[in-house]
């Protein structure tokens, strides 16, 4: 287990703890756009009555939820192995909880290519998940192949950004 | 398993039909690319109205326009025709000759009985001053502009001894832009950009339409509802059946050229694989079986083989196999990034995209994956197919960064660009010849 997994899972025990009663049920956890928008400081009277879901924690490594490849490759690159550990413990271990793999592609190459490419890419980080024990029924998989791009751009940086599964939930 | 119906999972009808009737004329607008030299010179003289007819359309003009664009006619200006015969008796050829035209094209508009119109055209070569074809046809008011495709049809397929294919059309996806708020629109126009007709407009991706063989419906893939769907749309009525709906991808759809099956790519099982449905009962075939990349399957016009791309040597190739299934073979060995191939009318050539020094580009090669040629010079260019008559091959491309389609005929000469005023076009297909 990594440090930065064991201060996160602290600072997710202290943060349950610092809880004195249970909250009331959150009428919907806001989206990570919603969340950005509030900035960094949280609003006074939302983190203290709430328990914000770790997928929404900055300091989780639930937060970070894509994973990147490389050109025409579905295998999964060793530096995300512990993010998809993470998320296979949390869904492993929250009940209820489904994912939804979407797999991407860069635009380069023809899209129903890609659309396949896409598609090997998410059943690539399904393989990972069930190998960690998450049973195949609270994942599924998606391709958009070329037509979602993270980034527009015609870069090579931007189609670095582009060759992904993002993991929605 | 996932539990999936086959067939019938829904019957709809294209509401959306409705709402492109009063949508504003975004149409694909057309020019011609590189030269024309060779280009034959052609006088079409405007069409006499006669015993009161006063048609809605120039039928001169289109037919013109669709000379004009194949690169291989030059159209005489109107304003420098000395005379504008309508009959045969008022042809003086000399003043032709002296024009220097190679041939002459008249004809006449007359009200048909019960409505529309009965049109009539001379078609004439004047050195010798014979008359090459005389017809006519008939058409609704509405119909005009496809008559006059059809006119000019016929005098291409005379003067060039190829068919020509003025009176098709073509299906393409359109959108505002590359950003996901865009909303993506599949559309069907004539040939010449006109009557643009919605045939379904989505929030989703939606990509590659295929015609069926009769013209009369499209088979396309749209992520509606965020999920990957095969349908098949009559085109008359907009009523639509979604024909694939299973656990991940739903792609690639193809007709059989008898119209019973089409194939397509699902993942169903794990991998992409190409499989056959059935269209009557809904069965599928699996064709292929492997765990690398099968998909983007095309059927050879005989019926009897299937090509597709598969990256199971390790990088995207054209392999084939019997559409009755059996072994697939490898076509294609030239460079590392060989898909989306597709026949030739004829069978003889495939059309696919190829990577030459990490840009994308359209290649012909034979039947058999060798001899292999390029035919376009971009970046980014894909979706290539043939037009109905074999002489061209449509594909998508770029210009000043944004989507357009391309025609560039396969013996060379003059091509020809198809693009919105505003917004991107892609996924080109050329539909079969009228029936």
């Amino acid at each position: 287990m990594s440090i930065r997994w064991q201060l996160s899972l602290s600072v997710l025990v202290l943060a349950l703890t610092g809880c004195a009663t249970p909250p009331p049920p959150p009428p919907a956890a806001p989206s990570a756009d919603e969340l950005d928008a509030m900035g960094s400081r949280p609003a006074p009277g939302i983190e203290a009555t709430r328990e914000r879901s770790p997928l929404d924690d900055p300091a989780s490594p639930l937060y970070r939820k894509v994973v990147y490849f490389e050109y025409d490759a579905a295998r999964i690159q060793p530096q995300y192995a512990g993010l998809l550990r993470a998320h296979a413990d949390y869904i492993y271990n929250t009940p209820g909880v489904e994912v939804t793999l979407e797999g991407h592609s860069d635009e380069r190459g023809t899209r129903e290519y890609n659309l396949a490419l896409g598609d090997r890419r998410s059943d690539a980080v399904k393989r990972f998940l069930m190998a960690e024990g998450v049973p195949e029924k609270r994942i599924r998989t998606l391709s958009y192949g070329e037509e979602r791009p993270a980034d527009p751009g015609r870069t090579e940086r931007a189609w670095s950004e582009n060759r992904r599964v993002e993991l929605v939930y | 398993m996932q539990r999936q119906s086959l067939v019938s999972v829904s019957m709809l009808f294209g509401l959306c039909m409705l709402a492109a009737v009063g949508q504003a004329q975004a149409r694909l607008t057309i020019e011609v690319t590189g030269g024309v030299e060779g280009a034959q010179p052609i006088a079409i003289v405007p069409f006499g109205d006669v015993d009161g007819a006063r048609p809605g359309v120039d039928v001169a003009n289109v037919i013109s326009a669709d000379l004009t664009r194949s690169g291989r006619f030059r159209a005489m200006a109107r304003r420098e025709m000395l005379a504008l015969p309508h009959r045969q008796e008022d042809v003086d050829f000399r003043e032709w000759q002296l024009l220097g035209m190679n041939n002459l094209l008249i004809g006449e508009v007359r009200p048909a009985e019960g409505g529309g119109y009965d049109l009539s055209w001379r078609l004439f070569d004047v050195f010798s001053g014979d008359q090459l074809a005389a017809r006519s046809l008939s058409s609704t008011e509405r119909g005009l502009r496809h008559a006059a495709h059809r006119i000019a049809d016929q005098v291409y397929e005379i003067l060039t001894g190829e068919r020509g294919v003025f009176a098709t059309r073509l299906a393409y996806v359109t959108s505002r832009d590359r950003s996901v708020d865009s909303r993506v629109i599949l559309r069907v126009s004539d040939s010449d950009g006109y009557n643009p007709q919605t045939i379904v407009d989505s929030a989703e991706p939606i990509l590659s339409p295929a015609w069926s063989p009769d013209g009369r419906r499209l088979a396309y893939v749209s992520f509606e509802n965020r999920q990957p769907s095969i349908y098949i749309q009559e085109l008359a009525t907009g009523r639509r059946q979604r024909v694939a709906s299973y656990e991940g991808i739903n792609g690639s759809p193809a007709f059989s050229p008898d119209g019973r099956r089409l194939a397509m790519t699902l993942s169903k099982d794990g991998s992409p694989d190409v499989y056959l449905m059935d269209l009557a009962s809904g069965n599928l075939t699996q064709l292929t079986d492997h765990y690398a990349i099968d998909t983007e399957p095309a059927w050879s016009p005989d019926g009897r083989h299937l090509v597709f791309t598969s990256d199971r040597g390790g990088r995207p190739q054209i392999y084939r196999v019997a559409a009755s299934g059996g072994p697939a073979e490898r076509l294609t060995y030239e460079g590392e990034y060989n898909a989306a191939a597709s026949y030739s009318p004829d069978g003889q050539y495939l059309v696919m995209v190829t990577r030459v020094g990490g840009r994308f580009r359209i290649a012909l090669t034979d039947a058999q994956g060798g001899s292999r040629r390029l035919l376009s010079n971009g970046a980014l260019d894909e979706s290539p197919s043939f037009a109905p008559n074999g002489s061209m091959v449509i594909y998508a491309s770029e210009n000043n960064g944004r989507g357009v389609l391309s025609v560039t005929p396969i013996a060379g000469g003059a091509g020809q660009r198809l693009s919105q005023e505003v917004g991107e076009v892609r996924e080109p297909a050329w539909s079969p010849f009228p029936r």
